[in-house]
């Protein structure tokens, strides 16, 4: 039997149900490579017994055709979504052994749906960072490196363990979340497919919450089909989130039609950057040809708040990290740091010892931001630019169906690289935080490869729950991209 | 607006995070830098905008006031790092 591992979800899908193989066989293969990968650090606990014993429940499904939508295929999930019974730490000391009595929502949908857990994966702590590094378990690595170099690159953040799972061909699939650009900048870094759906399609509940008006819950992968098919299991409405959204989930499989004539694909010339390396800006012109040639109209449109969205966003996010991480606080849950002197003394020997200085800046920040005398200047004021960023958009898609733009400035950077100043790793989420701002589903799929042979991506935007016009121009620029580039398997 | 060592140790007080004095001129030069990033939004004219404070327009929920859930008190305990009883346990608080 050729390697399991290195079937796509939908390729997998169809095997398992045509009995090609067992769950159990394509669980093990999937285990055994998860097991051979340490060296990546994308799982932070593997949890191979769950997967067998679920594997074991959907062969009996398989068998009796019962079969699920995602029935038998192993998946990894980011350590953000409280798994029942398993350890679940944000990545963060402060949680220490935290193991959950409940499930999150979108993970108890892919588990009804017959998905096998296969682990737990790294994320930047509390999802804060675009490289994965500031994990209580160490940074993970990327599978990819530069061609004939050993030097090791970041995966993207904050969902790295996922990215770099996915791409090393660890699960068929990711769950993951995009606060920022969490979902999309690692799928850049890593040559997989990333789906931040509209705020409010995803569930947020039994997810630890970063920034909650901007976090959601998406998939990464390495098909747009996959990403299709993930997006659906995901989604739908949830009575115990109350910003979830009660519309139905359609059929996202079915819209990858190939047939995107008379599209309107808008460009927003906001969207260069100085610095941006040519082979980006040409990536993008490649990606307009593409969409053209299929039959796309390429609207010239413009965003003329993008340069305010991630000033913006660095008061958003601290602002409402530093009132949801307030509840850590050595009480009800996690890790406690006992002291001589009274509760307050308890409290910050408990957040000092328990949060990473990129989380402790970032709740000072949102402190500071919210204090009294500050909270007209700073959040409010980010309120109204979030406001003006909104109407770009709405403007923008009244001569446009979707947005086209690259994913992120660069392609992966080495590991330590971007850590003496924070803001300018905070720059990696430039084309990405815009959405989040704006609740707006948006996605990245890899297009080509940059002379030293890594990743690069473009990204779409569409308008509040246009996923499936998203993902059916993608499946176009898959399709004429022909991206079949993989890592080198130098881990292994 | 820069952030001198008095603000740092103050904004740490209020968010309960307890810093070391060899900490504090490196969180206010980072805290500093960041405020520095962020003030670029004085160059936007928001006079007659209304604040955003939800990317997608609804209608709060309504639910009906009853009882759906609870009696799961080991449930709620099981995780924490002290407890007495059916109670969490913390220091004193009151004198």
């Amino acid at each position: 039997m050729s390697d399991l591992t290195q079937l796509s979800l939908a390729d997998a899908r169809q095997a398992l149900r045509d009995k090609e193989f067992t769950a159990v066989e394509l669980t093990q293969a999937h285990i055994a490579h998860m097991e051979a990968s340490r060296e990546l650090n994308a799982v932070v606990l593997e949890t191979p017994e769950r997967a067998l014993e679920m594997a074991k429940a959907s062969d009996k499904r398989l068998q009796s055709g019962s079969a699920g939508a995602l029935e038998g295929l192993p998946i990894g999930v980011k350590d953000l979504f409280c798994t029942r019974g398993f350890r679940t730490t944000a990545c963060s000391n402060i949680l220490g052994d935290f193991t959950p009595p409940y499930e999150s929502t979108v993970t108890q949908q892919l588990w009804d749906a017959g998905a096998v857990m296969l682990g737990k994966l790294n994320n930047d702590e509390f999802a804060m960072g675009s490289s994965n590094e500031t994990s209580r378990f160490g940074a993970t690595l990327n599978p990819w490196r530069a061609k004939g170099s050993d030097e090791n690159l970041v995966p993207g953040g904050s969902s790295g363990g996922s990215s770099s799972a996915v791409a090393a061909n660890i699960g068929v699939a990711a769950t993951a979340t995009d606060t920022g650009g969490s979902i999309r900048q690692p799928a850049a870094f890593t040559g997989t497919v990333g789906v931040k759906p509209t705020y409010g399609r995803c569930s947020r509940w039994g997810i630890v919450a970063f920034a909650s008006s901007l976090d959601q819950a998406g998939p990464i992968t390495r098909t747009v089909r996959d990403a299709a098919i993930m997006t659906g299991a995901m989604a739908g409405h949830d009575a115990k989130d109350t910003t979830s959204v009660n519309q139905p989930v359609p059929d996202y499989e079915a819209a990858l039609t190939g047939d995107i004539r008379g599209l309107r694909i808008g460009i927003p010339k906001e969207y260069r950057v100085e610095g941006m390396p040519s082979e980006i800006e040409t990536l993008w012109q490649q990606g307009m040809d593409w969409l053209r040639q299929a039959g796309a109209e390429i609207v010239d449109v413009s965003l003329p708040h993008t340069k305010y969205a991630l000033p913006a966003y660095y008061i958003i996010a601290p602002a409402e990290a530093s009132s949801n991480l307030a509840r850590y606080d050595g009480v009800r849950y996690g890790a406690r740091v006992a002291t001589d002197g009274d509760i307050t003394s308890m409290y910050e020997a408990t957040r000092a010892a328990g949060f990473g200085d990129e989380v402790k800046r970032r709740v000072m920040i949102g402190t500071y931001v919210l204090s009294a005398g500050y909270y007209d200047a700073y959040y409010m004021k980010a309120l109204k630019v979030r406001r003006l960023i909104a109407n770009d958009f709405a403007s923008a898609f009244e001569k446009c169906d979707v947005l086209l733009t690259p994913t992120t400035p660069s392609a992966a950077f080495p590991i330590g690289s971007n850590q003496d100043d924070p803001l300018t790793m905070y720059l990696n989420d430039v084309f990405t935080v815009t959405a989040n701002l704006a609740g707006l589903p948006a996605m990245s799929l890899p297009a080509g490869l940059d002379a030293k042979g890594l990743p690069l991506s473009l990204q779409l935007i569409g308008p509040a729950f246009g996923e499936k016009t998203l993902l059916k121009t993608a499946h176009v620029v898959e399709t004429a991209a022909q991206f079949t580039a993989q890592p080198n398997n130098w881990w292994k | 607006m820069s952030v001198d060592e008095a603000t740092v140790r103050r904004i740490a007080s209020l968010a309960r995070i307890g810093v070391e004095e060899d900490q504090i001129p490196g969180f206010a030069r980072e805290l500093s830098q960041i405020l520095a990033f962020v003030e670029q939004l004085d160059g936007v004219d928001t006079s007659d905008v209304t604040p955003l404070t939800s990317a997608v327009e609804s209608q709060i929920k309504r639910r009906e006031d009853v009882v759906s859930d609870g009696q799961k008190s080991a449930d709620v305990l099981a995780n924490a790092p002290a407890r007495d009883d059916d109670y969490f346990a913390v220091p004193k608080v009151v004198e």
